[in-house]
């Protein structure tokens, strides 16, 4: 192996074990949890070693296949895509102990088909944070968009619906993204991202490029559930298998709007995104609407795996705001956002798949005093929550920090306002369950379906990924110094 | 004079933080686990007095935790003002915890494995404030210790309990995120640093609008420290365990909430700052209203612990009352005022909870003719709210005749009214109950059977009432204390 292609290899590794899993994973399914694990860890280790490498000597770039770009396609790895490489590695191992154990349970006998898809879509991530190629972006995509039908669709009840929901949405979605790329091409002949940089600001057709952007963006939003384009992801994200939902939720908006990140910052330059004010105002407005409306749709849901959903149609409205702050504190909220949402939505998620093992069912009513019979899950989801709300010293604090910040620099105090009342209804919505699990029912006599009262914690391969993303969420806030520092800093373009 | 990097403080905090593990560990074994809690108690004010002997030579001890964002570690930073604190808060926890196994046992509690911990995190999260080097560090242990002390609001689990932990978490988290995270915000953006440092940090930086908003929005936004319409939740935190009311709601949260707004006012936004902008009269009116007010829903009270309540929100006014008068005295007399309601406070709610267990009665006109079956308790209760009320020869003396004069230096005829009124209050709310106790007849057939409350409940109120009176004679370390945080 030459180890100086280790960002090749953290993609390839957990590719190679998808084909390999369904091959073996049909003979036994004994071999399907040490190749997933295997791989997947193999990835944490590598993409770290990338990161430390990146951060020591820059801006590492491959050519895949020897074609010099702009021709050929070229995978650029900085600071900010090793980062994301370490988030959706760490993510991925983690979320997958869980979905061993609860796909074992959920889909027996199809094992292999999920987590060839499930591979799959991992490699698919670790594409698109490490691809300089626009058209390349598009293609990964759909491979991340189409393994996430599939997976989805592997779900109870109406889950083949949403899904089919979700394809319509992710296509016209994919559809938006192409034509604008397809305008970018017409003007400036060429897909490789740092070359697209370098052309477009020479050229004088502000209406052509601002269109262009604008078919990438809403494509974009489309696909991250931006509201009021977030309709399709609700049912789809609630109805997946378990053991999907607990790698698709963190990873793949956040995944995304990285990609916004990427797209105006490295393929087009802030100043031809941010030149018309109103538009990034308007854009600011929306995402303050957002952030309310899902966080009073969460309000009325009555399961707690679909109330996380909308908090996640929330959080993206954070992250697009603070992007389209224009400021350097929005931007470097929206990206610290992008890893503690992550881990966030990862932590909690991993509570929801523990709960569902033992009991089948998420639902506010079947948590009545849930605190007695699953009590370390329910220490984690505290923490989780205490995240979610933005509590100090967990990583949510920082993150919320910093955009807030961001929006008093702007003066969009529309933006502000919605955070503070978005973090108001977190505490609402986690308090109403924690509450509702630490009480249990108070009427005596009365006999809930789950009111059994001894301990019957979820298996420890769901709980020990559980606790250490709980811990991680303390940590990573307590480094937020140093992760600003020498990752998300580097991102911010000089003068910004 | 430079100030030393030790790892002290940090231990002095962690030490009731880790010290959670072990309570939970030995759940089974209620004496081990009691034992841990005392022993845990002990270090950690042993610890706090090591540091004081250098505070009170005008050092202090700094100890950065993390870098989190850029001006704002977290960083704890002992000063005067944090020691006042923090002497208070580990001096009384000791009596708490010694107190609580005499309640808890005596009561047959449940889940009082779960309780023994959650106070030794809400102690940490005490700490931490009193230790906090910057306003972020300050909110973060803040938050910790809202967080910590609702299993304790809730503790019985019942319908009450659920309520009150609503109205509880409403109030206290609602404030905190919705008022003092944006004014801490605002402050940072305007200043660039959120140190704690003397004369504030905003001078010159902020127009007297924007002042104003950002004394109005920490004020109400540090709602621990009960300054009406943001109070109700304290009279609903009664439905807790006595020991966590007289420690928790008599001492460390309430305390906590004013030792913020102290924080804010002498080191945030500075105390000639806000002359200059004339704000000093905002604070003190809104405080005066509240002492008033508070006052007067006292006499109404039937349950003493829910006088005792509306008792502590008007002291707790006070203190603010003493800050926002911008004056030397002024400002000495509401921060010793913390220190001295504390101990007195702390007796009166150990009282309480000794009636309560030896005698289950939570009403004021239940208790008639109690003091003479329970002398100790009686004669602790009525040290305790002579000091309240700023009788000589106690403590509270001291810090309401500082009040006093801070009035009367700053030519406040309005203060000087609303501070002589409110003592008056004070008297016709406490005495009674002592009144009764002593001197009216005992209600028919329950002459038998009720005897002063066990030991551990006896010994630590005796002991506060007579660290109230000894304050009276020697508050030169507190006074020397208070000086120097203010700087002269």
């Amino acid at each position: 192996m030459n180890a100086t292609n280790l960002h090749l290899f953290v993609l390839v590794v957990p590719l190679l074990s998808a084909l390999a899993i369904n091959l073996l994973g049909r003979r036994s399914r004994q071999w399907i949890a040490p190749m997933v694990l295997g791989s997947l860890a193999f990835s944490v280790f590598g993409s770290i070693i990338v990161m430390a490498r990146v951060i020591e000597h820059g801006t590492l770039r491959y050519t895949v296949g020897n074609w010099q770009p702009p021709y050929g396609i070229e995978l650029v790895v900085d600071p900010l895509s090793a980062l994301m490489m370490v988030l959706i590695s760490v993510v991925a191992l983690l979320a997958s102990f869980s979905s061993l154990k609860s796909v074992e349970q959920e889909l027996p006998g199809r094992e292999h088909f999920f987590f060839t898809l499930y591979m799959i879509l991992i490699a698919g991530l670790f594409g698109l944070v490490l691809t300089g190629d626009a058209f390349n972006l598009y293609v990964l995509l759909e491979i991340t968009s189409i393994t996430t039908y599939g997976l989805i669709a592997m779900g109870k009840g109406r889950a083949a619906l949403s899904s089919f929901n979700y394809i319509i949405m992710g296509s016209i979605a994919a559809c938006f993204y192409l034509l604008g790329i397809g305008y970018i091409y017409i003007l400036t002949g060429t897909l490789n991202m740092a070359d697209i940089a370098r052309i477009l600001p020479t050229l004088d057709a502000p209406v052509a490029t601002a269109t262009a952007i604008a078919f990438v963006l809403v494509g974009l939003w489309i696909k991250m559930a931006f509201f009021p384009l977030h309709s399709w992801l609700p049912n789809a994200y609630s109805q997946a298998p378990t053991g999907a939902g607990t790698l698709i939720a963190p990873l793949m908006t956040k995944v995304t709007v990285y990609l916004m990140v990427r797209v105006i910052f490295t393929m087009y330059t802030p100043a031809l995104v941010f030149t018309h004010e109103w538009i990034a105002q308007g854009v600011v407005w929306a995402a303050a609407f957002a952030i309310i409306c899902g966080s009073v749709l969460a309000l009325g849901q009555k399961d707690l795996r679909r109330m996380l959903t909308y908090i996640i149609v929330a959080e993206v409205g954070y992250m697009v705001g603070g992007i389209f702050l224009a400021n350097a504190n929005g931007l470097t909220g929206s990206i610290l956002h992008i890893v503690n949402d992550a881990l966030m939505t990862l932590c909690l998620f991993l509570v929801v798949a523990a709960i569902i093992y033992r009991q089948g069912s998420v639902s506010l009513v079947s948590l009545q005093g849930i605190f007695r019979r699953m009590p370390i899950t329910m220490a984690a989801f505290t923490l989780g929550a205490f995240a979610m709300i933005g509590v100090p010293p967990t990583c949510g604090f920082f993150s919320k920090w910093y955009l807030i910040l961001g929006g008093i620099d702007g003066g969009h105090w529309e933006f502000v306002i919605a955070l503070v009342i978005s973090s108001l209804i977190n505490a609402v919505l986690f308090f109403r369950i924690i509450e509702l699990a630490y009480f249990g029912s108070l009427q005596e006599g009365e006999h809930h379906e789950h009111s059994v009262t001894e301990r019957h914690e979820a298996p420890w391969w769901m709980l020990s990924p559980l606790v250490l993303t709980a811990v991680i969420l303390i940590v990573v806030g307590l480094s937020t110094g140093p992760l600003v520092n020498n990752v998300i800093r580097l991102m911010i373009p000089v003068g910004f | 004079m430079t100030p030393i990097v030790s790892f002290w403080p940090l231990a002095a905090i962690l030490v009731s933080l880790l010290g959670a593990l072990p309570i939970i560990l030995s759940d089974r074994q209620p004496n081990l686990r009691e034992s841990w809690t005392i022993l845990i108690a002990l270090v950690k004010l042993t610890i706090v007095a090591s540091l004081l002997p250098w505070i009170l030579e005008g050092g202090s001890y700094v100890f950065t935790i993390a870098q989190v964002i850029p001006g704002v570690p977290i960083e704890l930073r002992v000063d005067a003002l944090g020691m006042i604190f923090a002497l208070v808060a580990s001096c009384l926890w000791l009596f708490t915890s010694i107190y609580s196994i005499g309640y808890m046992r005596a009561l047959d509690e449940h889940a009082q494995t779960r309780y023994f911990a959650s106070f030794a995190v809400a102690i940490s999260a005490t700490l931490g404030i009193a230790f906090a080097g910057n306003l972020l560090t300050l909110y973060l242990f803040y938050e910790v210790l809202s967080l910590s002390t609702y299993p304790l609001v809730t503790h019985k689990q019942n319908a009450e309990a659920r309520s009150s932990g609503r109205k509880y978490l409403t109030y206290i988290l609602g404030t905190s995120i919705g008022l003092a995270l944006p004014a801490m915000l605002i402050t940072y953006s305007l200043a660039g640093t959120l140190d704690f440092t003397t004369g504030g940090i905003l001078a010159g930086k902020a127009s007297p609008e924007i002042l104003a908003l950002l004394v109005v929005l920490f004020l109400f936004g540090f709602a621990k420290a009960g300054l009406m319409p943001f109070h109700g939740w304290l009279p609903a935190a009664m439905v807790a365990p006595t020991p966590v009311s007289s420690f928790l709601h008599g001492v460390a949260v309430v305390k906590a909430g004013v030792f913020a707004i102290f924080r804010v006012i002498f080191h945030i936004l500075g105390p000639e700052t806000l002359q200059s902008a004339d704000l000093g009269s905002l604070i003190t009116y809104i405080a005066s209203v509240t002492i008033l007010v508070a006052s007067l829903i006292a006499l109404t009270q039937d349950s003493m612990k829910r006088r005792l309540a509306y008792s502590t929100i008007g002291q707790l006014a006070y203190m603010v009352l003493g800050a926002g008068m911008l004056s030397a005295l002024g400002m000495l007399g509401g921060i010793m005022h913390l220190a001295m309601h504390a101990f007195g406070k702390i007796t009166l709610f150990f009282c309480a909870g000794a009636i309560y267990v030896a005698s289950k009665k939570k009403n004021i006109s239940q208790m008639d003719g109690l003091g003479r079956r329970m002398p100790i308790t009686y004669m602790a209760f009525f040290l305790g709210s002579l000091s309240i009320i700023g009788m000589p020869p106690l403590g509270g003396f001291i810090s309401k005749w500082n009040l006093l004069l801070g009035a009367v230096e700053g030519d406040q005829l309005v203060l000087i009214i609303v501070l002589l009124v409110s003592s008056l209050l004070n008297a016709a709310y406490f005495f009674p109950i002592v009144y009764r106790g002593f001197f009216m007849p005992a209600t028919d057939g329950e002459k038998e059977g009720i005897k002063e409350a066990p030991l551990f409940c006896l010994i630590p109120l005796s002991v506060t009432a007579l660290v109230s009176l000894s304050l009276f004679f020697f508050p030169d370390t507190l006074l020397r204390l208070a000086r120097m945080a203010l700087g002269f």
